[in-house]
Order: C-alpha cells, then structure tokens, then sequence
C-alpha cells in the first residue's frame, strides 16, 4: 500500500499550507525523514520530511497551490510497489483470429468519440484519494482562488495579447472553463465587469498606476503575510516610543576579551544578543506588565519570558522564539540564540518555535542604523529595537564627581510599546533597568 | 447538366482523358468485356479496343509492376483494383518500386492506381477496409479520397495527367448513391485542394470521402440547435492542404477529426499534428476523434453499423465539445 503524505498541521491555529517546493520528483527515491518538500504557512517556511522510504509515486498538489492541512499531497509507494499502480492499458488488438464480436468487448473502453478529456484528468482505473479529512476539514473559500484557471490554448492568447488577467473572466464551459466565448465577452465589456471597487468614492480608490515600464512579481506567502501583519499591528496597537543611550564600553570590552576562548570552549560565537536578552529579561521580571497580552478587556500576565528574536532572511523576515528564556544561564541563551538564526535560515524550524512569544528583540542596528522603531509583534504589546553599537565622545563623571569627554561605545535602544496597556512612566522604568544592566554588566559570561 | 453517379463521373472522367490523350490506357482484372467488377470501365473495350482497355490475371502485383514498366515508357497507365482491400498484394510494387522511382531514377511514374474502397456495404473485412493511411505513409505517391461526383472527375482527371504516381480511392457506397449534375465542360480538380462542404462559425469538422456526408447531415440537426459545423472535405490527404485545415480552426476553434479508417495510425492523428503545429493556439477545446473501431471491419450488419462512425456520434461529439 502506498503511504500517503499529508500537508502537516503547523501550529494549533494553522489551517492551510502553500507547498513551495518539490525536493522530490515522481519515480525519485526517498529515504525515510529525508526532506520531500518545502511548505510556507502563516507562521513559518518549512522542509517536510518524507513520512516513510520508498519511490515517490505521485504529487497530487502541484507547487504554489495552497491546500488544507491534513490534505494528501503526494503518495510514496514502498520499493517495487510503484509499477503496479499504473493502470495497466490494454492494448486495442491488432489481428488475432477471434471473432469481431469478442473484439468489440475488448476495445469497448475505447470508443470511437473521443471523449473531451475531462477524463484524462483522473484515469478511472487509479483508486481515487479516500479523503476521511474532508469530512471534519472546513472548506474554506480562498482555497477555490488557488485553484489554476481552465482555459484553452486560444483563451489564454487572446488573454495574452489584451492584458486580460483570466482570474478575472468568468468561465461558462465545462467545470467553469473559461471558452473563448467568455473571454471575448470580457473584452467587450471591458471595466465593466472588472470586480467592483469598494465605493469609497475617488479619493479612496486609488488612480489607475500610469504604465512605468518594470515588473510585476507576484508576493511570496511570506510577504503577503508580513504585510498583513504588520498593518494588522499598527492598527491594532497604540504604538509609542521611547529611546535609551547606553554606554556598551564594559561590556564590548567584556566581549572582546572571552570572544575567542568562548568560542574555543563552547563551538559557538559570542554575541551581543545574549547581553540584551538577559537585560530585557531581568528589567520583564521587574515589570510583568511588558510581558504581557491584550485579551479582550483583560490583560494576560505571562507566566514565563518567551524572547521573539527577529531574523532577517534573503527571502523575508522570521521571529523564532527562544522559549523560558529566564531560565537559562548566558551560555544556553547564546547557544538558543545562535541555533534559532541558523534553522531560521535554513528553514529547519519546527512550528512550535515560531509561536509563543511574549516580547520580541529586533536588531535595527547591523547594517549600521543608530536606532529602529519598531513595530509590536502582536499579541505581544513591546519590542525592543538594538541599534549599532559605536564609538561615541561620552560625558562621564567619576566617583568625585569630575566630568570628562570620553571615547565610548554606545548604542541607541528603542522601545516600542501598545500604549493601551503600558504607559510611558513604567516603559520609561523597564528600558532605565535595561540601560542598568547593561552598564553594570557582573554576570558571568563564561 | 446531364446528372451523374460518382462511379459515372469517374467513368467520364477515365472516358475523356483516353479521348483527349492516347497515351492513357486501363488495365485490370475483368476490366475489359466484363467491364469491371463495379461496371467503370463498361463499354470501354468496344469503344478503345482491347489494346487500351487489358484484362489482366488476378495478380495485382503483376498488374502494378506491368502498369509501372509503362508508365517508365512514357505511358499513362491506370490500373483497376476490384476492391482496395487486394492492394496489400501490390504493396511492394507499389511503396518500394512505383513511390522511389522518380527519387531513385529522375524517372516519372505517371500511374494511376484506383478502385473502391470503404464500408457500409456488408462487405465484409476483404471488400471494405480504408487503406489510404499506409500510402499516405509512402512518400512519392499523391492519395486521393473524393466524395462528390463532380470532385471525382476534376480529380480522376488530374490524377491521369499528374506525373506523380497516385493512389485513387474510391467510395463503393457512394458509387450509385450519389447523383449531381456535372459540367460538361473538361475541368479538372487540383490535386491536394481542400473544399469547404458546409461553411460554419461553431465547430469544424474534418473529413474525407464518404464521411462528409456523415458530417453534412450532423450538421442539419445540429444547425436546429443553433450550432453551426463547418464541413471541411480533404479530397486528397497526400498532399495534404495544411492551410485549409489551420484556416478553419481559426475560424471555428474546435475541431472534429472525422474518418472511417479505423482510429490507430489513421490520418486524424496525423491532421490532429497538423493542427499542432499550425493553429495551437487557435484551440478552443481538445481535438477530437471519430473514427471506426480498430479492429477488422465486421461482416455482421449491426456490428459494421457499431464499428463505423455515425450521425449521431458526431451529433454528441459537437454537443460536448461546444459546451467545452
């Protein structure tokens, strides 16, 4: 029996998936845990290990199609099971002496009209997908706007040369395909029948772009979910900021002296992520109401630090979370660190590590910018922005009281805060704990 | 205009070219005092004398290759088969020696091979199978299928004067059924000219001799319904008119490849190619096939009638593939 491979449930409130890749092709081998395919879901890219070892014997959902978890979306067959599932033609006879009237039975499945190939699409002979998941699935509507538009060579011409986007053209033939007939209706009557805009009036709707020659990509999933996001959070949230210099001096020192036998003792580099993860974490222990949740009319204490750290990617942006992070010596929240940034990059993350974040870090500052403001990773209500850390002239004062300009390095921090919930006073308090610890830095760091 | 059969048309069309050209001459089996096994050639002998007009012995091979040494001479042969099923008998003489040698030689074969072929008789598998398929697989013969009795002249005579070996089907059940009036005139059809026989807006239909008037009465129940088919006759399916074929697939956007030779090999997958390469994207719809059954032609009356394409098998076919 084939095993079937189903798109995998990504976290409790994931309901579909898009697959993006195919590691694997038709006929392909596959070993057991081996990756068979990438997926990208609201909360995270991921490679999907094959379920079992065998020969890849069918993709059922083809690249950039979105489907519901728990649909099936390819079959491996066991090693020499996957001959047997083709549907063995029987060949029409040639000259063998039986009778013409036998003959007629045996080429019976192959009548004289060709049917009109709605029955290539699934040969009758391959036992259709059982689909068990269907009955407790929901259907849900944007799953039919994935679908490809049927059209024929002609359509698809005709929409070439008019700029017609099919999506848009009704289908009146066989299944809702779109007939010629369709189309050229749709030329005819032009913006008519161009989906009607939100009656906003002018001002809303925006002016037809004038044609700038370039190109039009369409968003990856990963986009398309960032930007719903972070609109998503600006209007959900009263953002306010606040900003902190801090003097690094002892701790970029501190850095500088145990970068290399740390790295020596542990396999892993020392940063300066885990110095501002075990800031925020001691300055969220002393004021709970940043690490916090809006919940209709309540506000949800955490009971743990879930530290969101957002990782930048050639293709997006990701926000694995280091999970209990008030639990960890600096070693482990360096080691948690640096693992959730290499799996993000290498889309290794698991759902789970995607989700659960109480507060977020984001890092403004590695390209050199003096400070970020950044937006709240809902439901979470603060994130920390870390700008680039630089030498700076700094007035210090010693113990008798003399100032001086100094040489020190410095970086700007912002807080962005839902000001529904925290007011400027006690976010104020939290980042002058943070720039404290920071400046006062006594933990061991290995 | 006098009003003729197909078979009569072709008699005419055989009569006025030895008239006109001395050069041309019939041979066959009983083509002479019988005159022919479906009377073609009747009368022929009293009028051109034995000479011109030679009985042969049942050896179509012999009477290729005999044919062939003439046509080698300067001669215009036209040899007679009693039914195209016994063609495979000659089907060396004819692909290897007839259809190479003006590759081979620079030397014209001008040889006309005819006889009746198709079903819908009763005839049986030996008198009513549709070999033009494995000589339009020859290349250096022209294949000729008419189905109109004016065609059948215009292009008998065309094929006599033709300096190209020719294969002519002819179509037993349209012999005696079909009438028209022909000019009296002397014209000739051109060969490898397709006709519209129905002109149409909805869907075309492509097809060769007796099966254009499987196509043409489809289409009158068809039109009743609204839905107009457009009949394309082939007439000669070697040359083939690749323009006509991808002229009407753009006009139409669907098309049916209709023949009577059975499916497999057949020439509709060869046009279906055609229309391929040279109107994909003029499709609207799948191509799609009626042809006969791919088995041997069957003697029982009702299988024949099960195994040969119908009305109302084009009448369903057009239905769904307009509503594609």
């Amino acid at each position: 029996m084939p095993t079937d491979v189903i798109m995998p449930q990504m976290g409790e409130s994931i309901v579909e998936g898009t697959i993006t890749k195919w590691l694997k092709k038709p006929g392909e081998k596959v070993q057991r845990d081996e990756p068979l395919f990438e997926i990208s879901t609201d909360k995270v890219d991921a490679e999907i290990p094959s379920p079992t070892s065998g020969v890849l014997q069918e993709i059922r959902v083809s690249e950039g199609t979105t489907v519901q978890v728990n649909t099936v979306v390819a079959s491996i067959a066991a090693d020499g099971e996957g001959a047997a599932a083709a549907p063995a033609k029987q060949a029409a006879p040639a000259a063998k002496p039986t009778p013409p009237a036998e003959r007629k039975l045996e080429t019976a499945p192959t009548p004289k009209g060709a049917e009109p190939p709605q029955a290539t699409v699934q040969s009758e002979a391959r036992p259709k997908p059982a689909p068990p998941e269907q009955k407790e699935g929901i259907q849900f509507p944007q799953e039919r706007e994935e679908e490809p538009v049927r059209s024929s060579p002609l359509v698809r011409r005709i929409a070439r040369d008019n700029n017609i986007d099919l999506s848009q053209v009704p289908g009146s033939g066989l299944g809702g395909r779109i007939t010629k007939q369709d189309v050229l209706a749709f030329l005819e009557k032009g913006p008519a029948v161009a989906p009607a805009r939100p009656s906003g009036g002018a001002a809303t709707a925006p002016a037809a772009p004038a044609v700038i020659p370039g190109e039009v990509v369409p968003m990856t999933q990963m986009r398309k979910i960032i930007a719903q996001r972070m609109v998503e959070s600006r209007r959900t949230s009263a953002h306010v900021h606040n900003l902190f210099e801090v003097d690094m001096t002892r701790i970029v020192s501190l850095r500088n002296h145990h970068k290399n036998s740390f790295e020596q003792r542990y396999g892993t580099r020392l940063t300066f992520m885990p110095f501002f993860v075990r800031a925020a974490i001691i300055g969220l222990q002393q004021f709970p109401i940043i690490n916090a949740s809006m919940e209709g009319e309540n506000i949800r204490y955490h009971g743990n630090v879930n530290v969101g750290i957002a990782v930048a990617l050639d293709w997006g942006l990701l926000v694995p979370v280091l999970k209990n992070a008030e639990e960890k010596n600096f070693l482990g929240l360096q080691r948690g660190i640096t693992d959730l940034g290499e799996r993000a990059r290498n889309k290794r993350l698991t759902p789970d590590e995607v989700q659960g974040s109480t507060f977020t870090i984001t890092n403004p500052g590695s390209f050199g910018a003096v400070f970020g403001l950044p937006i709240i990773n809902q439901p979470n209500v603060a994130i920390l922005g870390v700008g680039g850390i630089a030498k700076a002239p700094l007035v210090v004062t010693d113990s008798q009281g003399n100032d001086s300009i100094a040489i020190r390095s410095l970086v700007h921090l912002t807080l962005g805060y839902d000001h529904r919930v925290i007011d400027g006073a006690v976010a104020d308090q939290f980042m002058a704990l943070v720039k404290k610890t920071l400046e006062n830095w006594s933990e061991e760091v290995g | 205009m006098p009003t003729l059969t197909y078979l009569e048309a072709i008699r005419q069309g055989i009569w006025e070219e030895m008239e006109r050209d001395p050069s041309v001459f019939c041979l066959g089996e009983d083509i002479g005092i019988y005159g022919g096994a479906f009377k073609v050639t009747d009368g022929f002998i009293d009028h051109f004398g034995p000479q011109r007009v030679i009985d042969t012995p049942i050896a179509e091979s012999a009477m290729v290759g005999a044919a062939f040494g003439a046509a080698l001479t300067g001669m215009r042969p036209i040899a007679e088969f009693q039914f195209m099923d016994f063609i495979g008998c000659a089907f060396n003489q004819i692909v290897n020696m007839v259809a190479k040698s003006h590759y081979r030689w620079g030397a014209p074969a001008p040889l006309v091979i005819r006889g009746p072929s198709g079903g819908n008789v009763h005839g049986g598998p030996f008198h009513s199978q549709n070999p033009e398929a494995w000589f339009v697989h020859a290349p250096g013969l022209k294949v000729v299928c008419p189905a109109r009795a004016y065609d059948a002249k215009g292009l008998i005579k065309a094929s006599i004067r033709d300096n190209n070996p020719v294969v002519f089907f002819e179509h037993k059940y349209l012999y005696r059924r079909i009438k028209e009036e022909i000019p009296d005139n002397d014209y000739v059809v051109p060969l490898g000219k397709a006709r519209i026989a129905r002109e149409g807006r909805d869907l075309s239909v492509i097809t060769y001799a007796a099966m254009v008037y499987v196509a043409l009465e489809a289409a009158e129940i068809l039109a009743k319904d609204g839905i107009e088919l457009e009949v394309l006759d082939l007439r000669t399916l070697c040359p083939l008119d690749r323009d006509a074929i991808a002229q009407t697939v753009r006009k139409t956007n669907k098309v049916i490849l209709l023949h009577e030779d059975v499916r497999t090999g057949g020439m509709a997958g060869e046009v279906s190619a055609i229309i391929n390469e040279e109107a994909f994207e003029d499709l609207d719809g799948p191509i799609v096939r009626i042809t006969a059954l791919d088995t041997p032609v069957p003697f029982s009356p009702p299988q024949e009638e099960y195994f040969l394409p119908k009305v109302s098998d084009v009448v369903r076919q057009a239905r769904r593939l307009k509503a594609y």
